[in-house]
């Protein structure tokens, strides 16, 4: 068995240690856990998504405890109980609202930034993969909350996005109402919905954000330049006190303390949301209890879902299930299809730069079509930009086969 | 480990897999049966409509199955206009011709909104079109709109119940079962 002191007071550091060596958890999770020292401000966006999500969760407890998930209260008791006769239930009920929102903003920025800098490949695949699950796992999510008001919106885009499960022509409806439990979204279908939103999804959520941080543990970070360096090399230096001479910083407290500051301004913004902008992220129709014999004359998705309804949008029922498979599946294959073995910024690997850019215009212009009506030139430049995006990731592949080697 | 002992760990290790595997289909089947639509859903029943007091050309909107079922007397000017292949969506009772059907996008089941000044169906998610007969007549839904189980009882038509009339248009294929 292992010594233990028998004067050690309990509790006390040595106590502690002898028991849970939390010296040696403290040196391996964050004292000497290396980053590199050549990143900027997108490094940070790891850990602002991680806080707000820790957001997301606290607020969330606290509507837990008024919300009802029946067809018949659930809209009073998110519109009138918490949000007039709670104290402060609408603190709560507007970091969730706005942080749902923005938290898909900084995933995008998180997302994007990665593709730029290629940290998704040789020995970084798994950060991506695992991190793609994540996106999906949040947009489940997103969905799911969005279901328990139970306003118009909310009832439309059951509806809309249940019937997807249809298959199109395979004329599933046997599941779509399993998903359902009834033939239209009703009381099961909320029951079901809110245990979604308040336990599987998150459980499955933190679940792969260990194993997110897990997978960047032995590639580590990227760097800005892409550069491959010994990490125990730039760790020893560091250790010895050649802080100057080394590539890298430890965690705790160098890094945390640069992300730290990056979250202040994050949260300025986030809190001024909050307490003066909050309306962004309330769409006004879903201010309607759900009516099931009335669809809202637009129904559209939050912002972050608009690209890719608006390459389901444009095509026929079957072409465009199949389009939408596609583009809910492709970003997962990031890694296999580029082919170049470069891990370098965009900007110096030739045509990948132009298709970055391009891609990423091309899904802001989707986002922006997503929300028009689908009518006149509004759709012939949707169906242009949903085309486009398809050419761009049958592209990608044979551009970066031909890129030269760095 | 012995090399004695391994076939008997070997065992022992495939039968712990196996009923392991059993109990985990078992749960899986218990999942999805709890997941399935409750019995008191399924045996929502019938609805019976009096059509005898219908007005032409204006839509009327019923519920059937927690479902938007439309309502439309064709108008003479309407029938004037209806091709030989719609005239079979239409129910024939005495002399009027009624479109009856399931008011959800055959898209992704929005609820298309009728135009009086042009006689046709809108549906404003993906701006799929119907005409009178709710057959489509724009993109992106696969076909006219679905028209529920009936049975024609008098000058009333029972929703949810099959008639000959409905048989006949389920074989050739005017609508798809609901």
């Amino acid at each position: 068995m292992a010594h233990f002191d028998e004067n050690a007071k309990p509790f006390s550091h040595k106590w502690l240690n002898e028991r849970l060596a939390i010296d040696t958890l403290q040196r391996v999770l964050s004292t000497e856990y290396w980053i590199p020292k050549n990143i900027n401000f997108l490094w940070a966006m790891g850990m602002v998504l991680a806080a707000t999500f820790g957001l997301l969760l606290i607020s969330g407890i606290f509507l837990l405890m008024y919300y009802q998930p029946n067809v018949n209260t659930a809209f009073d008791s998110v519109n009138y109980t918490i949000m007039s006769e709670v104290g402060y239930g609408w603190l709560w009920r507007h970091i969730h609202g706005v942080g749902a929102s923005v938290v898909f903003l900084i995933i995008y920025i998180h997302m994007f930034t990665g593709i730029y800098y290629g940290s998704y490949k040789r020995g970084r695949e798994l950060i991506w993969l695992s991190g793609m699950l994540l996106f999906i796992t949040f947009s489940a999510e997103a969905f799911s909350g969005y279901m328990l008001p139970w306003g118009q919106m909310s009832y439309w885009a059951g509806m809309v996005i249940t019937n997807l499960f249809s298959g199109g022509s395979l004329h599933a409806d046997g599941l779509v109402e399993w998903i359902r439990g009834d033939y239209v979204p009703g009381q099961a279908f909320l029951n079901r919905f809110f245990m979604l939103h308040v336990l599987l999804m998150p459980l499955i959520i933190i679940g792969l954000i260990v194993l997110h941080f897990g997978t960047l543990r032995i590639p580590h970070v990227n760097n800005q330049d892409g550069e491959d360096f010994d990490f125990e090399e730039a760790a020893r230096l560091y250790k010895e006190g050649k802080i100057k001479e080394s590539k890298v910083i430890p965690f705790k407290p160098v890094f945390l303390s640069k992300d730290v500051f990056v979250m202040g301004i994050y949260f300025i913004f986030f809190f001024y949301l909050v307490f003066y902008h909050f309306e962004f992220a309330m769409d006004p129709v879903n201010f309607d209890p759900a009516n099931p014999l009335k669809t809202p004359t637009h129904i559209y998705p939050e912002w972050y879902f608009l690209w890719s309804y608006e390459i389901l949008r444009p095509f026929p029922t079957d072409p465009g299930l199949v389009a939408f498979g596609f583009a809910q599946v492709i970003f997962l294959l990031l890694p296999f299809l580029d082919r170049s073995p470069n891990v370098a910024p965009a900007s110096k690997r030739g045509l990948f730069k132009y298709w970055f850019w391009a891609l990423l215009v091309d899904m802001i212009v989707l986002t922006f079509m997503g929300k028009l009506p689908p009518e006149g030139a509004w759709s012939v430049i949707g169906l242009i930009a949903a085309l486009f995006f398809f050419a761009l990731w049958i592209a990608l592949p044979i551009i970066t086969s031909k890129e030269k080697k760095l | 480990m012995a090399n004695n002992t391994k076939g008997r760990r070997d065992f022992i290790g495939m039968a712990l897999g196996g009923f392991t595997a059993l109990g985990g289909i078992g749960a899986l089947y218990a999942a999805k049966r709890t997941w399935d639509p409750l019995p008191s859903v399924k045996a929502a029943g019938f609805t019976t409509l009096d059509l005898s007091n219908v007005p032409e050309g204006v839509l009327i909107t019923e519920k059937w199955r927690g479902k938007p079922i439309f309502i439309l007397r064709q108008t003479k000017d309407m029938m004037s206009k209806v091709s030989k292949k719609d005239m079979k969506r239409l129910i024939k009772i005495g002399d009027d011709h009624f479109m009856v059907a399931v008011g959800l996008c055959t898209h992704l089941g929005c609820i298309p909104g009728y135009r009086p000044e042009t006689q046709d169906f809108l549906c404003a998610c993906h701006g799929g079109m119907y005409n009178s007969t709710a057959d489509v007549t724009k993109a992106p839904p696969p076909r006219g709109l679905d028209i529920p189980p009936f049975k024609i009882d008098g000058k009333k038509l029972v929703l949810g119940e099959q008639g000959p009339e409905y048989k006949k248009m389920l074989e050739d294929g005017t609508t798809l079962p609901v």
